[in-house]
C-alpha cells in the first residue's frame, strides 16, 4: 500500500494519473448492461405516469374531460392543473424566468405541452388512459418564426417573470405584451465611423434549423415519497438545481428534497434543470405512492430542443483584408418556454463576432419565445450556430476578395494579449495554434486534387470559440479510509464524457495515490455537495479545481494526522498512520474543496475585464466530393483540432472530439425538425434521422493541441463541445470551393446544392 | 389477455406471464435484466437487442407470446473466464462507448457479426451495425473495437 504523495520511501517519484489513457471506470458494468441508469428502476407499490399532450400550439383551455380516462379499470389518478395547484400554489418554474407550469395552466404554448397525468399500476393501461382524455381548446394566433415574433400580435406570454436569481434580467420583470425575453447588447469602439471609412462592406444572413439532443435514454424520473421528505431519482445534468428548485415549488427547505442520479445514457445539455422532475414529484407526493415518468422517443421532440437562429452579420474590411468592424444581430427562436435561451443568447452572443481582432463591435442578440417546443442548450451553447454564421461570412468575403480563406484569417486571428469584444484580454487561448495545426494537417499550401469528370473536389476550414459560463460554483469532499482507499463525494453527472474517470485521476494526482484506490460516489444531494450543473464544458475546470482543492486539504490532514502521531506521511503507508492513531483500521480523513472563479459582469455596453474563466477552441477542416450532376455531396474527410489546454485523459478526449464533430455532423447535413402549424411532422427516429455509423467519413483525424490552461487543474480545461464548433460552416465552405454553391441555411442538403448549381448556370429549379 | 410462457433465458428455464401486447423488454424487465434496453421502439436502434435462437433480434418489435418455447440471449449472460468475451474485451479497451446506454446491442450485434465473418472487412462492419444507433457517435472507437476483438478471437482460438 503506498504512502501518500505515492512515494514508498527515498523521494521515488509520484503516481502519475492525469494525462494518462486509462479505460473509464465503469466500462465493465457498460459492457456487460449492469450500469445503473434511472430507467432500470422499479419500486415497490410504484405507478406510472403518462401524460396527455396538447395538440394546439396556441390555445385556450375551455374544459377538460377526463371522465373516460378516470373510468378505466386500473387508472389510479388523472391530474390536471387543479390538482397540482393544490399543492403548489404557483407551480411555475424554470433557471432563467419561472415561466413553465408543472401541467398547462388555461392556456397551451406549443404542440406537446403537458396537460394532464395519468397514474396507473400499469404503463399500458396509464397510455390508453392518456388517450382518452380530452381537451376543448379556443384557438389562439400563433407565431413560430424568431424574426417575426419580434412584432407579433400573437404573445407567447402576456407578462414576462425573470426568476430572480440573474440581476440582467431584472429589467425584464412584468414587461407585458412582447415575446422578446431578452435583449442583450455589446458596443465596443465606433463602428458607424468604421463603416463609413471602410473600403469594403459585407453583409450576410445566415439561418440554422431547429434540431434536438436525442439521448437514446429518453427523459425518466422516479419520485419516491418518504415520511416528511421525497426522494427523486433522475436522470439529470443538474441535481442541486433540481433539488432547489423542487423545494421552491413545494415551499420546503433543501435537506427535505433528495435527488440521485445515477449515469445517464446522454445528455447533451437536454437533461438539464427541470424536465420531468417537478411532474413527477407533485404526482408522487399527491399519489402518496412512488411514480415514474419514462418519456416516449417522440415525447423528448417536445421536451427540449436547440434553437434555431437567424444571425445577420456585417463586416468593414480594408482593402488589404483586415476587418476593422463588424455588427452582428442575433434572433434565438427559444420555443414557448425560457429554459436557458436568455442564458444563450447573452453568454455566447458576446462571442457573436468570432475569433477575430476586430477594434469597433456592435451586438444586439435577442432571445424569442415563439409556439414551437422549447429550446436550451444543446453542445456548444448556441456557438455552433453563431460559428456557422462567422465563418461562412469569413470566407465569403475572402472570396469577393480573392484571398486564400487561410491567408484571411491570419490577418485577422485574435491573439492572446488582445481584447475580445467585451475587452477582456486573451489568456491561454490557443487559437492561432489550433489554426496553423489544422493548415499543416489539411496541408493547406500544397496543391489539392480537384476531382475529374462530374465530380469535383473542394476543402474548407472553419475555427470557433466558446467562453465559459461564469461565474458557477462547485464544491467536493475527499474522503480517505483507512485503509488508505479513497472516495470522492461531487455532483458532476457522468452522462458519457466519463467525467467520474477524470475526477478519479484528479483525486489521485493531488494525492499521489494509485487511480485504481480512488471511488467517485454518484450525486446524491445528501451526501454529494452542491455543484452548479454538468453543463458547457465547465466540470473538467470548476469540479476539477474542486476535487483537487479537497484531496489538497485532505492530504494536509492527514500528513498533520501522521505528525500527530509521530510518523512520516510521505514514507509512511497510508493505513499504518491510521491504525497509529485508532489501535486498529478506523477513522477517516475529509477534506473540502469548493471553486468558483473570478468574473465580472459586463456593464450595459457588454464590456468586461473578465468575462470567462478559460476560452474553448475548436476548429473542422472539411474535405467533399460533389457531383455536379445531381448535387448529391459526400464529406470525405474531417479534420478536428482543438485547445482543450492539457488532456485529463487522451483516449476519452479524443472520442469527445469525434463524437462532437459527428453529431454537429448531423446537424449540418440532415438533422431537423419539421413543422406544420406548430406540430411537428417528424418526431420518431423513422423519420428524423441522426448519425450513423454509414455516415462516419472516410478519414476523420481529432488531434487537442499541446496547451496548457494555466488556470485549470493540472493545466486543463472543458473538451466536450469544442469539436462542433467548425464542422458546419467547413462542409459548406468546401461545397462552395468545389462547386461555387454557397449555402446559408442548415441543413446542407443535395436539393440546396443542385438548385445552386442551376442557378448558376442560368436555369434555376422552379421552388 | 395474460397466458404463461416458458423459455430458456440465458441457459436457464424460466417462466413468465405475458400480455399478448407486451414485447420482449419488458419480459426481460420481469426478469430483473436491464440490458436490454427500449428506446426508439421503433426497431431502429438496437439498444434493445436480444438474441432469439441464435438471431438478433429488436426485443421492441418481438411480442412476448413469440417467445414461448425459444432460447433467449442477453448482454447479461456471462461469458466465459472474468466474465468478459473478446467482444467486451476489445470494446473496453478501444473505449468504444460513452454514456454505454447503447453499448450491449453494438456488442451483441458484433458477436453475430464476428460469428458470421471472423475477418471482417470495413464494408462487413459498416453493414452488420448499420442497425445500432449511438448518439454519442462513438463509431470509429466501434470499428477499431470489432477489428481487436477479431485479433482477440483468433489469438484465443489458436491457444
Ligand atoms: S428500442 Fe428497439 S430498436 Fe430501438
Ligand atoms: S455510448 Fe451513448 S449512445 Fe452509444
Amino acid at each position: 500500500m503506498a504512502s501518500i504523495l505515492g512515494k514508498t520511501g527515498a523521494g521515488q517519484a509520484s503516481v502519475e494519473s492525469v494525462g494518462r489513457s486509462i479505460p473509464r471506470v465503469e466500462a465493465r458494468a457498460k459492457v456487460t448492461g449492469k450500469a445503473e441508469y434511472v430507467h432500470n428502476l422499479r419500486l415497490p407499490g410504484m405507478l406510472y405516469g403518462k401524460v396527455h399532450r396538447s395538440s394546439m400550439a396556441h390555445g385556450r383551455i375551455r374544459g377538460i374531460d377526463t371522465s373516460a380516462a378516470l373510468a378505466m379499470q386500473g387508472v389510479f389518478a388523472v391530474y390536471t392543473a387543479a390538482d397540482i395547484m393544490k399543492l403548489v400554489p404557483d407551480p411555475h418554474y424554470g433557471p432563467a424566468f419561472h415561466d413553465q407550469p408543472v401541467l398547462a395552466i388555461d392556456k397551451v404554448r406549443h404542440v406537446g405541452e403537458p396537460v394532464a397525468l395519468v397514474l396507473a399500476a400499469d404503463p399500458h393501461v396509464a397510455e390508453a388512459a392518456a388517450q382518452a382524455i380530452v381537451v376543448d381548446y379556443e384557438e389562439l394566433p400563433a407565431v413560430f418564426d424568431e424574426i417575426e415574433a419580434m412584432t407579433s400580435k400573437a404573445v407567447v406570454h402576456e407578462v414576462l417573470k425573470p426568476a430572480g436569481t440573474f440581476p440582467d434580467l431584472k429589467h425584464l420583470k412584468d414587461k407585458r405584451d412582447t415575446n422578446i425575453a431578452l435583449d442583450f447588447r455589446l458596443r465596443r469602439g465606433d463602428v458607424q465611423k468604421a463603416f463609413a471609412e471602410a473600403d469594403h462592406v459585407f453583409k450576410h444572413t445566415f439561418r440554422t434549423q431547429q434540431v434536438l439532443h436525442v439521448p437514446l435514454e429518453p427523459f425518466v424520473t422516479v419520485a419516491d415519497p418518504q415520511p416528511n421528505r421525497l426522494d427523486i431519482h433522475t436522470a439529470s445534468q443538474s441535481p442541486s438545481f433540481v433539488r432547489i428548485e423542487i423545494a421552491r415549488l413545494l415551499g420546503w427547505p433543501e435537506s427535505r428534497v433528495r435527488v440521485k442520479v445515477p449515469y445517464l445514457g446522454g445528455g447533451f445539455g437536454a437533461k438539464l434543470y427541470i424536465k420531468t422532475e417537478a411532474l413527477t414529484a407533485v404526482a408522487a407526493l399527491l399519489a402518496g405512492r412512488p411514480v415514474k415518468i419514462s418519456l416516449t422517443m417522440e415525447e423528448q421532440f417536445y421536451q427540449i430542443t436547440k434553437h434555431a437562429a437567424t444571425l445577420r452579420i456585417k463586416s468593414a474590411v480594408t482593402r488589404y483584408g483586415k476587418i476593422t468592424a463588424r455588427e452582428c444581430e442575433v434572433w434565438w427562436n427559444g420555443g414557448a418556454y425560457a429554459d436557458i435561451g436568455p442564458r444563450v443568447t447573452q453568454k455566447s452572443g458576446f462571442t457573436a463576432p468570432g475569433p477575430y481582432d476586430i477594434d469597433h463591435v456592435a451586438i444586439d442578440s435577442y432571445a424569442l419565445y415563439t409556439n414551437l417546443p422549447a429550446a436550451g442548450a444543446l453542445r456548444g451553447f448556441g456557438i455552433p450556430q453563431l460559428v456557422w454564421g462567422y465563418e461562412s461570412h469569413t470566407d465569403m468575403i475572402a472570396k469577393a476578395l480573392s484571398i486564400d480563406p487561410l491567408a484571411f484569417r491570419r490577418k485577422n486571428i485574435l491573439k492572446n494579449g488582445r481584447p475580445q469584444a467585451t475587452g477582456t484580454i486573451m489568456q491561454d487561448a490557443g487559437i492561432e495554434k489550433v489554426l496553423e495545426r489544422l493548415a499543416e494537417r489539411m496541408q493547406w499550401e500544397k496543391p489539392f486534387d480537384r476531382g475529374s469528370g462530374a465530380i469535383k473536389r473542394g476543402r474548407g476550414m472553419a475555427i470557433g470559440f466558446k467562453a465559459s459560463i461564469s461565474p458557477t460554483t462547485s464544491v467536493a469532499i475527499v474522503n480517505i479510509s483507512a485503509d488508505g482507499s479513497v472516495m470522492v463525494y461531487c455532483g458532476t453527472v457522468d452522462m458519457g464524457q466519463g467525467s467520474d474517470t477524470a475526477m478519479a485521476q484528479f483525486a489521485a494526482e493531488a494525492l499521489g495515490v494509485p487511480v485504481e484506490t480512488v471511488t467517485v460516489v454518484h450525486p446524491d444531494t445528501d451526501v454529494t455537495p452542491y455543484d452548479m450543473a454538468t453543463l458547457g464544458s465547465r466540470s473538467t475546470y470548476h469540479m476539477g479545481h474542486a476535487v483537487k482543492l479537497a484531496a489538497e486539504d485532505a492530504r494536509d490532514k492527514l500528513m498533520q494526522l501522521a505528525q500527530e502521531v509521530g510518523l512520516s506521511a510521505e514514507t509512511t503507508p497510508i493505513p499504518d498512520i491510521f491504525r497509529r492513531k485508532y489501535g486498529m483500521q478506523a477513522g477517516n480523513v475529509v477534506g473540502v474543496g469548493s471553486f468558483i472563479p473570478s468574473y465580472a459582469p459586463p456593464d450595459a455596453q457588454g464590456q468586461t475585464a473578465n468575462a470567462t474563466p478559460f476560452w474553448m477552441i475548436g476548429a473542422t477542416g472539411a474535405e467533399v466530393e460533389v457531383d455536379t450532376e445531381t448535387g448529391e455531396f459526400k464529406v470525405t474527410r474531417l479534420v478536428n483540432l482543438v485547445d482543450v489546454g492539457r488532456p485529463v485523459n487522451p483516449a476519452i478526449v479524443e472520442t469527445q472530439i469525434s463524437g462532437a464533430t459527428l453529431m454537429q455532423l448531423g446537424f449540418t447535413l440532415f438533422e431537423r425538425m419539421d413543422f406544420d402549424a406548430g406540430q411537428c411532422t417528424n418526431a420518431s427516429l423513422a423519420d428524423y434521422k441522426i448519425p450513423g455509423i454509414r455516415d462516419v467519413p472516410a478519414a476523420m483525424e481529432n488531434e487537442a493541441v499541446d496547451m496548457v490552461q494555466q488556470s485549470g487543474p493540472f493545466g486543463a480545461k472543458g473538451v466536450g463541445e469544442s469539436g462542433t464548433f467548425g464542422v458546419s460552416p467547413a462542409i459548406a465552405s468546401a461545397i462552395d470551393d468545389a462547386v461555387g454553391v454557397r449555402l446559408t441555411s442548415l441543413p446542407l442538403t443535395a436539393e440546396a446544392v443542385y438548385r445552386g448549381l442551376r442557378a448558376n448556370a442560368g436555369r434555376p429549379l422552379e421552388d | 389477455m395474460q397466458r404463461t410462457i416458458q423459455f430458456t433465458l440465458n441457459g436457464h428455464p424460466v417462466s413468465a406471464q405475458v400480455g399478448n401486447h407486451q414485447n420482449l423488454v419488458e419480459v426481460l424487465q420481469g426478469q430483473g435484466l436491464f440490458g436490454a434496453r427500449e428506446s426508439c421502439a421503433q426497431g431502429l436502434c438496437g439498444c434493445c437487442t436480444v438474441i432469439v435462437d441464435g438471431k438478433a433480434v429488436s426485443g421492441c418489435l418481438t411480442l412476448a407470446p413469440l417467445i414461448d418455447g425459444a432460447d433467449v440471449r442477453t448482454i447479461e449472460e456471462a461469458q466465459g473466464e472474468g466474465g468478459l468475451d473478446a467482444v467486451q474485451q476489445a470494446f473496453i479497451e478501444t473505449g468504444a462507448f460513452q454514456c454505454g446506454f447503447c453499448t450491449p446491442g453494438f456488442v451483441l450485434m458484433t458477436r453475430q457479426l464476428l460469428d458470421a465473418h471472423p475477418n471482417p472487412s470495413e464494408e462487413d462492419i459498416r453493414h452488420y451495425l448499420s442497425g445500432n444507433l449511438c448518439r454519442c457517435a462513438t463509431y470509429p472507437e466501434v470499428i477499431k473495437a470489432v477489428r481487436l476483438a477479431a485479433k482477440l478471437r483468433k489469438k484465443a482460438g489458436k491457444d
